[in-house]
């Protein structure tokens, strides 16, 4: 069993947490987000140009590269993570550009010497995948594609097609961290969902509150985190710890007590 | 618009039906945009079909945008080369002069057929990212015209420079959005088109102003700017019996210069010549992504980028607006791989003096843009012989750059 199918095998649904990369003490807020109670975590590849984030993210991603934080730095963030915390699993969230610029195969290397699980790349769709899709899959990293509410019954198939780890529904059709789903379109998309794949479903884009993290948790696999937890960074630079520790507990006991 | 099928080993045959120019182009968006992006290439594929669209288009084109732009042979620019150059040579200069056209560049072009499409596809809400301002001004003159809403991304450091254009898509109706993220110019402002088009796909088409961003845009973009060589070639073969030796365009996302490049892509005797933005020079500053960068993915494709070793895009610099980004369409990148087409660039200061040359031999202002095309004219022309012909795209006019020009010459006005 991978540290990702065993992380959606346990008795609540799983909580999956984001953080950029090199925006404040990262090993810090890694460890952070473990004790807090994360499930599965992302870990946010900065990239210059991240048009489908929301500005708290666009902002992680400004303050982590005008710190000079490299690919290089991410993966050694990576592999201490690692020897640090041999279970939990852990995803690297990015756009093509750096995931490819030296090729696949280098990529998808470095991911499985850094004990990386899987990969989000949020501009590769289906109709792309040669460019990254088959050197995950032959380095043993799963490649977690995105769902949207844009996507029909028609195209979910190709969508499916390659996928692995878990399903990543985008409840919202645009940007990270503004808005969040009606529950009741939640609801509806994961059942369709779940009709056509056995992978875990996790639902994100605008949740904040522990309230709507234990809504979707009554429906779904897993519930994705980002923008309020990069806040919290944002606000307490190289101090998030403790912040970031109390408010992912908090949305941890929420989805625990979910289904109680 | 009339299409006429290329024969196959064509270059005019591109892209493959994934989108692919060889290894460029392709459909690198975010999944919410991909059903989309699906929708838009049946839409214009059936359009393509149907003549009532391209008699749609050919009318507007004439009667409302005033084509065909004329064919301009430049006597006293190609007498001024020749008086530099060795004995026998000075070829003659001749100019396509879009910047004739209503609002004065290109991209109205393109603006018409991608608003007709979007009517088609029943959209009711236009955006846009602009960096001169020109695509800009081009998108908010066809929704004023088809009376759709128009919204228009634009980095805060281009209204800054661009204040007349900035004006003149208000005057229109369209509302100008700065972009503060990034360095705030065209990049930054694309990347905020973007953000507004994934979150408004169910209501809103992306009217992009270049030849570029995910497929099938690149191949639109580029049929709908193919009028300017189509006229080209049908008005050199009626005006002088012959087709010139050398086509030369600048290029920032390529749209012009691959509007006058591809129906000549089969002539094997017309040799093409793209010219980047040098900026200060390409050992500094510069937005010249296919001498300075290498293969990569942004914006919806894959193509040359200026850009670190981690792949991180880098701010490109060139003292015209429109030339300032630091990418290119990917069937530049493709035929620059391939060999057909060959690319070089022009400084900044190169480009100003050519502008000026222009206004003092032939008593036009030209666009910053076309003036680097203009430079490279220059160069050309004392290379080849007296009988030769060199025909270069005046894709757009100088009125809004006379600010720009004035500070760069020490003047106030």
């Amino acid at each position: 069993m991978t540290r990702l199918s065993a992380a959606f095998s346990k008795p609540h649904p799983a909580l999956v947490a984001f953080i950029t990369a090199g925006d404040g003490d990262t090993a810090a807020n890694l460890d952070a987000l473990v004790v807090g109670g994360a499930d599965v975590i992302e870990l946010g590849m900065p990239f210059t140009d991240p048009m489908a984030d929301g500005p708290v993210i666009q902002e992680a991603n400004i303050r982590s590269l005008n710190a000079g934080t490299t690919t290089a730095d991410i993966f050694a963030l990576a592999s201490s993570f690692r020897k640090r915390h041999p279970d939990t699993p852990l995803v690297l969230m990015g756009y093509a550009n750096p995931m490819t610029i030296r090729g696949g195969d280098w990529f998808a290397s470095e991911c499985n010497k850094a004990g990386v699980d899987g990969v989000i790349c949020v501009d590769i769709p289906p109709e792309e995948d040669p460019e990254l899709g088959p050197a995950l899959r032959s380095a043993g990293i799963d490649l977690i594609r995105l769902a949207t509410p844009t996507t029909d019954t028609v195209r979910l198939p190709a969508v499916l097609n390659g996928a692995s780890g878990f399903l990543y529904y985008v409840s919202v059709a645009g940007i990270t961290g503004l808005q969040v789903a009606a529950q009741t379109s939640i609801d509806e998309a994961v059942a369709r969902l779940k009709a056509h794949t056995d992978l875990p479903i996790a639902v994100g884009f605008g949740v904040r509150t522990p309230e709507q993290a234990a809504n979707i948790a009554r429906v779904a696999d897993g519930v994705v985190v980002g923008s309020a937890i990069v806040e919290l960074v944002a606000k307490h630079g190289i101090n998030a710890a403790g912040p970031v520790r109390d408010y992912v507990a908090s949305l941890k006991s929420a989805i625990i007590s979910a289904r109680g | 618009m009339t299409t006429d099928k290329p024969t196959p080993n064509s270059f005019r045959n591109q892209p493959d039906d994934r989108g692919h120019f060889g290894q460029f182009g392709g459909r690198y968006v975010a999944e919410t945009l991909m059903p989309l992006v699906l929708d838009l290439e049946r839409e214009y594929r059936a359009a393509k079909q149907d003549p009532a669209f391209a008699a749609q288009f050919d009318d507007l084109l004439e009667h409302y945008v005033g084509r065909p732009s004329p064919l301009y042979y430049a006597e006293r620019l190609t007498e001024d080369v020749r008086k530099d150059a060795p004995a026998g040579k000075g070829a003659q200069i001749w100019f396509k002069r879009d910047e004739l056209n209503h609002t004065g560049a290109h991209k109205i072009n393109n603006c018409i057929g991608q608003i007709l499409l979007a009517i088609r596809m029943g959209k009711t809400r236009i955006i846009a990212e602009t960096g001169a301002g020109q695509h800009g001004v081009a998108t908010a003159t066809v929704c004023a015209r088809f009376g759709l809403p128009c919204f228009i991304y634009m980095g805060a450091k281009d209204i800054e420079r661009q204040q007349p254009n900035v004006f003149r898509m208000r005057l229109l109706g369209a509302e100008v959005i700065p972009v503060t993220s990034g360095a705030g110019t065209l990049k930054d402002a694309m990347n905020e088109g973007l953000r507004d088009w994934v979150a408004n796909v169910h209501d809103t088409f992306y009217i992009i102003g270049t030849a570029a961003g995910p497929h099938p845009y690149p191949e639109l973009v580029r049929d709908f700017q193919s009028v300017i060589g189509k006229e080209a070639r049908a008005q050199m073969l009626s005006r002088i019996n012959r087709l010139p030796d050398l086509l030369v365009a600048a290029i920032g996302g390529g749209s012009n210069a691959i509007g006058l490049f591809h129906p000549f892509l089969d002539d094997k005797d017309v040799q093409m010549l793209g010219i980047e933005a040098a900026g200060h020079g390409l050992e500094k500053e510069h937005a010249a992504s296919l001498a300075g960068g290498r293969p990569g993915i942004l914006h919806g494709n894959k193509t040359y980028l200026l850009q670190d070793d981690d792949g991180q895009i880098a701010e490109a610099h060139s003292i015209s607006a429109g030339l300032d980004y630091p990418g290119i369409g990917p069937e530049h990148s493709w035929l620059k791989e391939i060999g057909r087409v060959r690319y070089d660039s022009v400084t900044d200061t190169e480009a100003l003096s050519a502008f000026q040359l222009l206004c003092r031999t032939e008593g036009i202002i030209p666009a910053l843009e076309p003036a680097h095309a203009i430079a490279a004219v220059e160069r050309e022309a004392k290379k080849m012989d007296r009988d030769q012909i060199i025909l270069a795209n005046l894709c757009g006019r100088g009125d809004k750059d006379i600010f720009t020009v004035a500070e760069a010459l020490g003047t106030s006005i």
